[in-house]
């Protein structure tokens, strides 16, 4: 029972990284109607950002943190300004195309700028554990959690109670009323790309210290955080807070307990989640079915 | 409606000539490379039927090549890695008993197969959800690769050829009588075939030429229209009487065969497979590729596949050296570093989609229009 509670409270902290990504794919899903095939080489390069700042140029963490997650949000910003909305009205292949270049372009940097050798990356947290009733709890995975609540409840209040989070919101659910009211659709999306991209930038650095920096380190992740906006529905940043930590939690305690998957198989069993969720259940746990007039 | 428009047949044998006469102008390493572009071709046929011609986004065609070239790899390798007992799969030692070509049709079957039952999950699958699965699929395949390693050599991979063939340039399996034997020069067809790169060359581009033509009269009649029709509307093409489901599946399945044979005849070329013969950027450059020749274009393909190829092993290397010139911010920059294709490739396929977005194909009907123009006023 021990050794369950362990992998359930472990799973929880990688949990909070999908669910992180996870956010970010559901923010731009839900204001463009996309999803960003780039959000997890984007936060990989923003982490590259923020081990630059610590490792070569001597700061101390959390400035560093601060300062990579202001550049995050002026890369989405950019981003969205320069490559997506001369897309934005054309078909969804495009857009996708648009983000796959954006995968190519950003992998392909971070390997020229700061090569593909794998790095170790600074953690804020202690790497020692707590005893509870003789389950260990890693103050890595509890540090990692509460980043994670700090910033959803964080982006809530920014949704919920400031203009611009309701402008954001307006703009999302419709575009063109929101324009007639003198809400700029256009700079709302490049937000809500900025705040995506903060997020997976946070995803990011909390990943990069239990399983190294490397250019290619976001790619499991991401496809662990698709599969958790797509189990707590697409549309829904609750669903995707959700999803992350039952899929992180799933997936740890498959791998701990099914002999076949173990720790080689856990790719695959994501994308199974994905298949299986988008068959049966195409809007997720807590996203609303969506009927088709036809 | 013209009954029949052959207006293609003269262009298509000038083709055929050019690609048997061009080895004979080239170096033996050119022919090598061209051989690449051959196998890319026939990807890019495959993915563009599925994607340009059916509007079914697939990021995951590089996992289809990958059940191609291990069917071509289980089938045609000499016994299993040392150490490990013979490989038996119903009674059936897996042991130097199939012939390179004879692989490549089944390789195709398997792949087109697994692609085809594909297919039906994906049926419920449209637009952006079709490209996550996809993506997760070329993801996830290698690690499924890595998990049955008795079958597929895990990691480490398979030799196709015993390492003695392959020391000697000069030794080749013959086409015909797939004896493996030393070859000063060899006549085939009446073309001189001196090297393994050349019967390469000659191998896949024989192929790709024979499932252009395939491509080509498959999508010039009704079956054609039909995909075109589900991809402009799948209302439209649903009350007009085209039967979604079965084009899709066979759209997919036929895709998938076109991916496959590229993938044996990838395994062939490289003469060794392992998981990272496939890996997720191959999917990711397949579509490149496509978009470069111009979705929905048939043979402008040739184009996204010399780019494809070309861009990975010399024009990246040639743009790297610019790179830190046009960016002094980012100093001293490690100008051997992979990743310089990886950027090429992004960047271009993004200046591609803002400027171009009909690709090559695009290009060359909107100069076609142009000149057509310049000759009326004129006139």
């Amino acid at each position: 029972m021990t050794t369950f509670f362990q992998q359930v409270v472990a799973g929880l902290g990688s949990g909070a990284i999908y669910a992180s990504l996870a956010l970010a794919l559901v923010l731009i899903h839900r204001a463009t109607g996309v999803i960003n095939f780039a959000q997890g080489e984007m936060a990989m390069f923003t982490t590259y950002i923020a081990w630059t700042l610590t490792a070569n140029h001597g700061w101390s963490y959390w400035p560093a943190f601060i300062v990579t997650l202001l550049f995050a949000f002026g890369l989405g910003v950019g981003i969205q300004r320069v490559v997506i909305q001369p897309v934005v009205n054309t078909s969804v292949l495009t857009v996708v195309i648009m983000t796959i270049g954006l995968v190519l372009t950003f992998n392909g940097l971070a390997s020229l700028i700061w090569s593909a050798e794998v790095r170790a990356f600074p953690s804020p947290f202690p790497n020692e554990t707590w005893d509870v009733g003789g389950v260990a709890i890693s103050q890595q995975d509890v540090g990692t959690f509460g980043v994670v609540v700090v910033l959803v409840a964080l982006l809530w209040a920014f949704f919920q109670h400031t203009k611009t989070g309701l402008a954001l919101r307006a703009s999302a659910l419709n575009p063109e009323a929101s324009r007639l009211v003198g809400v700029r659709v256009g700079w709302m999306l490049a937000i809500g790309w900025g705040l995506a991209a903060v997020l997976g930038a946070v995803a990011g650095m909390l990943a990069a210290p239990t399983i190294f920096l490397d250019p290619n380190m976001m790619q499991a992740i991401l496809i662990y955080s698709f599969a958790a906006a797509v189990l707590g529905g697409i549309d829904s940043p609750l669903g995707a807070v959700a999803g992350g930590l039952l899929l992180g939690v799933g997936l740890n305690l498959i791998g701990a307990y099914v002999d076949f998957v173990g720790a080689d198989l856990r790719l695959p069993v994501a994308l199974l989640i994905i298949l299986v969720v988008l068959l049966v259940r195409p809007a997720g746990i807590f996203g609303k079915p969506v009927t088709r007039r036809v | 409606m013209k009954r029949l428009r052959l207006s293609g047949v003269p262009f298509f044998a000038l083709a055929v000539a050019a690609v048997f006469l061009l080895p004979r102008f080239i170096s033996d390493f050119r022919a090598q490379q061209f051989a690449y572009v051959g196998i890319y071709l026939i990807a890019l046929l495959g993915l563009n039927l599925l994607t340009g011609i059916t509007g079914q986004i697939s990021l995951g065609h590089g996992a289809f090549m990958l059940i191609g070239g291990y069917t071509t790899a289980i089938l045609m390798s000499n016994g299993p890695r040392p150490g490990e007992p013979p490989l038996e799969l119903a009674g059936h030692l897996f042991t130097n008993d199939m012939r390179d070509i004879w692989t490549i049709p089944l390789a195709g079957l398997v792949a087109g197969l697994v692609g085809f039952l594909f297919g039906f999950p994906a049926l419920r699958l449209t637009g952006l959800y079709l490209a996550l699965a996809t993506f997760a699929v070329a993801v996830a395949a290698p690690a499924v690769v890595k998990k049955f390693h008795g079958f597929t050599g895990g990691g480490g991979g398979i030799n196709l050829f015993d390492l003695e063939t392959r020391s000697q340039s000069t030794s080749v399996t013959d086409p015909v009588t797939f004896e493996s034997k030393d070859l000063g020069v060899d006549v085939f067809l009446g073309i001189n075939i001196p090297s393994f790169n050349d019967w390469l060359y000659y191998l896949s581009w024989t192929i790709a030429l024979v499932m252009f033509a395939g491509a080509w009269l498959l999508l010039r009649g009704r079956f054609g229209r039909s995909l075109r029709a589900v991809r402009d509307s799948e209302l439209a093409a649903a009350s007009s009487g085209v039967n979604l489901a079965r084009y899709k599946t066979l759209a997919f399945g036929i895709s998938a065969f076109y991916a496959g044979v590229a993938g044996s005849l990838l395994a062939i070329a490289t003469t060794f497979v392992n998981p990272d013969t496939f890996p997720i950027t191959l999917s990711i450059f397949l579509l490149v590729g496509v978009v470069v020749g111009g979705l929905g274009s048939l043979w402008p393909l040739v184009f996204g596949a010399v780019f494809i190829h070309f861009m990975q092993i010399e024009w990246a290397q040639r743009i790297e050296g610019v790179i830190p010139d046009f960016i002094p911010v980012l100093g001293d920059v490690d100008t051997d570093a992979p990743g310089a294709p990886a950027v090429a490739f992004g960047v271009v396929l993004i200046l591609i989609m803002l400027a171009f977005p009909g690709g090559a194909a695009g290009l060359l009907r909107s100069l076609r229009t142009a000149t057509r123009r310049g000759y009326d006023r004129v006139r």
